[in-house]
């Protein structure tokens, strides 16, 4: 019975080894470093809704950045890390801070009390974001891993990159399911985009594919649990 | 109203033509004097073309013009400057015009306007469109008469308050318009009775006797009628509103027409218990084709389409003409295949509902009908495209493709006996319509949110729009209606001190311009025809060959390379997805097509045709009028389980195999089984059954689960009546409605609709397949933190009757409360073998995702221990 509990909670949030450090696939789409007490988030892309608003008039629901820091709120509370990676593209633009509601911010400074909180540099905010707590960098190390935004080119054991918004589908049966993923062949990771409106890219684009020229697993977030797909079972687009 | 072929287009014309007769000649443009609205550009084309002969002979002084989207730049400007006498356009047309800047001044001499094909029209949200403008023309021009033009319906009433004003309209919003009294007059001359004409069609308007076959309506409502009776004054508009009968068009009725030769094809054998191809028809397809001038063949989906088309090219030894017509197939073969039509080079033509409307097609001396009716008045529409003349009778087969169908098809021939029709009720209308429609009117001028109210309340679909919802949506288009204030400083239309709203610049009415209209294609993408390089197989050249026609963009996403599937009358065999293109080639001949069908069954049974089914089967003393094999067929049941009465719901327990399964017969129609179906395993599996899925057709539903229903039936005597309780509607249906994909893709039309997510871009070009952002995401995320926002609601009325049907699924639940008959059985019936057959074809949205990972996730760790 207990084997089973534990055998059931290791799936739901699945553990993997990547540079001799133990990672946990978090089923919101958060990597859990228990050894370093570190949650990472990739592609937060807070207030992409208010960019549309703002570049072309259309009005989204505004409430995307609520929606995901409740989504980091619920990973930070379960875990409660000393340390929590925004691994680079946070804000969907450079002005996001800006049209920040103040209710959110205070979200933000409330998530970082008592932690060490760092803000990796990514694509569409390589600025400082200005006003909010933590500390910027354009990597950072933790033992044998490094996290940056954008996965190099050339393989780099131990990296976790974000930037790519992996996704997977699975067809079957005239029916197809797509989910956000983390992708990985042990030795290196790509993490999905926390975001609550952030896209996907199929895992198997050229972009993705290409960074794992031996195969990978895509591990996809289900609706109770993580699941474990390889190459082969993943449709393209 | 009149089947089509008694010429009640050209009649619609005829006052125009003779007032404008009499008016003579203008030394300069005099202004528009009567518009036409038809559902089809290619109708507005086709109508265009047949008013030019008249007016040409009777050399009368009259200018008519079309205005679609076709239409140059330069000539919509000389028309706004200039305009014709008579312009013929569609309802999206129509809404850019009276958003126009000028179209006070365009509309002010209109006199007279014309809405063909009015019953196909008034069901959809282009109805609600449509009724919108034709709300401001009557406000623009006071006095307006408005003609609709109609097939038989069954509440001819609906039409006549679509046409006229439901409340008193304010003055026109231009500056220098007519006076209020202009206004009341409109509404006055338009009320109920106001011509004798009326009285004499109201008594034969109800639609029980045969006398309304083939009857011409033309309804008229104000300025024409000299002596306007005034109906009492009206209190200020508003849902409460409704003690005083509504204003009424006046129904004008000539009866005639001749009676159609309308036979059920009876091949003298046994018909399958399920599917819909009716394969085994096609040779005595074939020959009706062959003893006929031009024979329509209708089919209810696209797939049926090319099934079709298929299989009578493999029996067409004489090598007829037959072409295929669908609305996915590439425009310009479509084009092709009319042209090849109306010039009589062709001797038959596979179709769906792409020529259900009135464009005349010619020589057609035969319609067969492939498949399901679904309800009576679409196949008596479709009955009518033969033989084009009032005075004579058009020829038509039904041709069943399962036992089930066999019943239907009878039910329709008894329907069409009587001409008793089931044309839908009247359309609420759509609140994501309205949204377009107001930021559409502060792009033509600023308004007065009071009178703009009174304008839209005086439209029939409109007339219970309450003021607090009008108010909502204004908000939602100035600002997106959010609780939280977030794009105040972006805001589409401002409030000026004056108390007027206005657009708030250039842009903003140039993107409303872009998006207007009530049609949501779904994503698709183009099909074209790769070529494989010889020596590589494999490897697919892209964008070498032609573009055969689009597939929806979900059923793209379905396929996997290597996956075979007909269209535009081949196998295909996918190789991926380019870009925005769907990359195929050829089969190999003799390959059998593997993905069964990239759309369901269109149509739902019509609750009409569903009940004289349920009426059928249950009076074995009709079984006579049914062929003698579909009568043994309802004997077996009889004997093996029961025939449910008219009103009862049969529900048979039994298990097979290692599962138990459930079977339920509603005669509901596909998409409210759907629903139940999701519902009930959602009960099952809380009483602890373990439902593994279900299967739904017309007719009933199946589900299965891995513990056994009838012995719990047995314990427990209520538990399948409690099963089919009406409080399933609640709470569970509530949650499910959340999580359905059925309901996102509804949320994603209102959200189109309403211009929440724009398709076009000023500056920008896209296609269909680049959204933006999915709105599958966005509506998590609006539901969860702002459950009662206006889209939501606007989904939420869309999905009582929509893809849902969860109005119909209420109904049936009150219907058969206290009347459900379940049979505890060792083994399957007769009956429930038709909906097994239907286990593993149909697919089913948005549930169990979770399984079908699970499924992929086993491959992985099987080949891991391999």
């Amino acid at each position: 019975m207990a084997a089973g509990l534990r055998l059931e909670k290791t799936h739901k949030h699945p553990t993997l080894m990547l540079a001799g450090e133990t990672l946990v696939l978090d089923l919101c789409g958060g990597l859990w470093l228990p050894e370093h007490r570190t949650l990472i988030v990739s592609d937060l892309h807070l207030e992409k809704g208010s960019s549309y608003a703002a570049r072309s008039g259309q009005f989204l629901p505004p409430y995307d950045t609520r929606e995901t820091l409740a989504c980091l709120h619920e990973a930070v509370v379960r875990h409660d890390p000393a340390r929590v990676v925004a691994l680079g593209d946070s804000f969907h633009d450079a002005r996001g801070p800006d049209r920040m509601e103040p209710g959110d911010r205070a979200m933000v400074a409330a998530l970082q009390e008592g932690r060490d909180w760092v803000w990796i540099a990514g694509n569409h905010d390589a600025a400082v974001n200005e006003g909010l707590g933590g500390r910027y960098a354009d990597a950072l190390t933790l033992g044998g891993l490094v996290l940056r935004h954008e996965p190099s080119p050339e393989p780099v054991p131990g990296e976790i990159a974000g930037h790519l918004h992996p996704c997977g589908k699975v067809a079957m049966r005239g029916r197809a399911v797509r989910r956000r993923c983390f992708v990985t062949d042990g030795s290196r990771l790509v993490m999905p985009a926390f975001g609550a409106y952030a896209g996907g890219l199929n895992v198997r684009d050229k972009a993705i594919d290409g960074l794992f020229p031996g195969g990978f697993t895509a591990h996809l977030l289900g609706d109770g649990r993580v699941f474990a797909i390889g190459r082969a079972q993943l449709a393209r687009d | 109203m009149a089947p089509t072929g008694a010429g009640k287009t050209l009649a619609g014309f005829l006052p125009s033509l003779v007032a404008l007769a009499e008016r003579g000649p203008q030394k300069r443009a005099a202004g528009l004097h009567t518009l036409y609205v038809s559902p089809l550009k290619a109708l507005a084309v086709d109508i265009a073309r047949n008013l030019d002969a008249p007016v040409a002979e009777m050399a009368l002084p009259v200018r008519v013009e079309t205005r679609t989207g076709d239409t140059p730049a330069h000539k919509r400007t000389r028309q706004i400057s200039r305009p014709p006498d008579i312009l013929l356009t569609t309802p999206e047309q129509l809404a850019l015009l009276i958003a126009h800047r000028e179209a006070a001044e365009f509309f002010s001499g209109l006199r007279c306007v014309v809405l063909d094909e009015l019953h196909a029209l008034v069901t959809s949200k282009r109805g609600d469109l449509l009724s919108l403008a034709l709300a401001r023309l009557h406000r623009l021009s006071p006095g307006l008469a408005a003609i609709g033009l109609s097939a038989t319906v069954r509440e001819p009433d609906e039409l006549r308050k679509y046409l006229v004003p439901q409340g008193p309209l304010p003055s026109s919003p231009s500056a220098g318009a007519p006076s209020r009294s202009h206004a009341e007059m409109a509404d006055t001359v338009s009320g109920p009775g106001a011509n004798p004409l009326s009285r004499a069609g109201e008594g034969q308007g109800e639609g029980s006797g045969p006398s309304e076959r083939g009857a011409i309506s033309t309804r008229r409502a104000g300025a024409p009628d000299p002596e306007p009776s005034r109906p009492p004054p009206q209190p200020s508009p508003g849902p409460e509103r409704g003690q005083i009968p509504p204003p009424m068009a006046d129904l004008v009725i000539v009866a005639g027409g001749a009676k159609a030769d309308l036979r059920m094809l009876d091949l003298g054998r046994a018909l399958p218990i399920s599917g819909h191809t009716a394969w085994h028809s096609m040779p005595a397809i074939y020959e009706l084709i062959r003893e006929h001038r031009t024979t329509l063949v209708f089919v209810n989906t696209r797939l049926q389409a090319e099934y079709t088309f298929q299989e009578l090219w493999r029996l067409n030894d004489d090598a007829l003409p037959i072409a295929i017509h669908h609305g996915s197939l590439d425009a310009q073969q479509r084009r092709r295949v009319e042209a090849a039509m109306a010039a009589g080079q062709l001797r038959a033509i596979v179709c769906t509902a792409t020529l259900d409307l009135g464009i005349d097609w010619g020589d057609v001396d035969l319609v067969v009908n492939v498949g399901a009716p679904k309800g009576a008045s679409r196949i008596m529409q479709r009955i009518g495209r033969a033989n084009h003349r009032m005075d004579e009778p058009s020829k038509a087969y039904l041709v069943p493709g399962n036992r089930f169908e066999m019943l239907e098809c009878q039910a329709a021939l008894d329907a069409v006996e009587e001409a008793a029709q089931d044309t839908p009720d009247a359309r609420q209308g759509a609140l994501d319509v309205l949204a377009q429609h107001v930021l559409g009117m502060a792009c033509a001028d600023a308004f007065d949110p009071l009178d703009l109210y009174d304008e839209i309340v005086s439209a029939a679909p409109y007339a219970g729009l309450t003021w607090e919802s009008f108010e909502q949506v204004v908000d939602y288009v100035a600002t997106g209606g959010y609780a939280l204030r977030a794009y105040e400083r972006f805001a589409k239309i401002l409030r000026g001190p004056d108390g007027l709203w206005r657009v708030r610049d250039a842009r903003t009415a140039q993107a409303y311009r872009m998006n207007v209209g009530t049609i949501v294609e779904a994503a698709r993408v183009r099909v074209r025809l790769g070529r494989t390089l010889r020596g590589k197989p494999g490897t697919v050249l892209p964008k070498t060959g032609r573009v055969l026609g689009e597939i929806e963009d979900e059923f793209a996403e379905t396929l996997t390379v290597g996956d075979t599937f007909l269209f535009a009358g081949e196998t295909l065999r996918f190789e991926g997805l380019a870009e925005d293109e769907c990359l195929v080639t050829r089969a190999p001949a003799g390959t059998d097509p593997a993905i069964p069908s990239y759309a369901g069954s269109k149509f739902p049974l019509s609750t009409f045709l569903a009940a004289r089914v349920r009426a059928l089967i249950a009076d074995p003393f009709a079984w006579d009028r049914l062929p003698k094999q579909i009568g043994e067929y309802l004997l077996q049941q009889r004997r093996r389980s029961v025939l449910p009465g008219e009103r009862d719901l049969l529900v048979e327990t039994f298990p097979r195999g290692k599962r138990y399964y459930l079977t339920a017969f509603p005669f509901e129609g596909r998409l409210a089984h759907q629903t139940l179906g999701m519902l009930l395993t959602r009960r099952l599996e809380r009483a602890g059954l373990r439902p593994l899925g279900f299967a739904a057709n017309d007719y009933g539903i199946a589900i299965w689960t891995t513990r056994d229903v009838s012995e719990r039936a047995a314990l427990d005597p209520d538990f399948i009546g409690d099963l089919f309780a009406v409080d399933m509607l609640g709470d569970d249906l509530e949650a499910w409605l959340d999580e359905s994909a059925m309901m996102k893709r509804t949320f994603r039309q209102c959200a189109v609709i309403a211009g929440l997510i724009e398709r076009h871009h000023p500056g920008q070009k896209k296609s269909g397949r680049q959204v933006t952002i999915s709105t599958d995401l966005i509506y998590d995320v609006l539901r969860k933190h702002q459950p009662d926002h206006l889209l939501l609601r606007a989904a939420r009325q869309d999905a009582a009757t929509g893809l849902l049907d969860v109005r119909r699924l209420g109904m049936m639940l009150e219907r058969i409360q206290g009347r459900i008959i379940h049979r505890s059985l060792d083994r399957v019936s007769p009956l429930s073998v038709s909906v097994m057959l239907e286990i593993g074809r149909e697919r089913v949205y948005g549930e169990g995702a979770d399984e079908i990972l699970a499924e992929a996730e086993a491959e992985l760790l099987q080949e891991a221990l391999s």
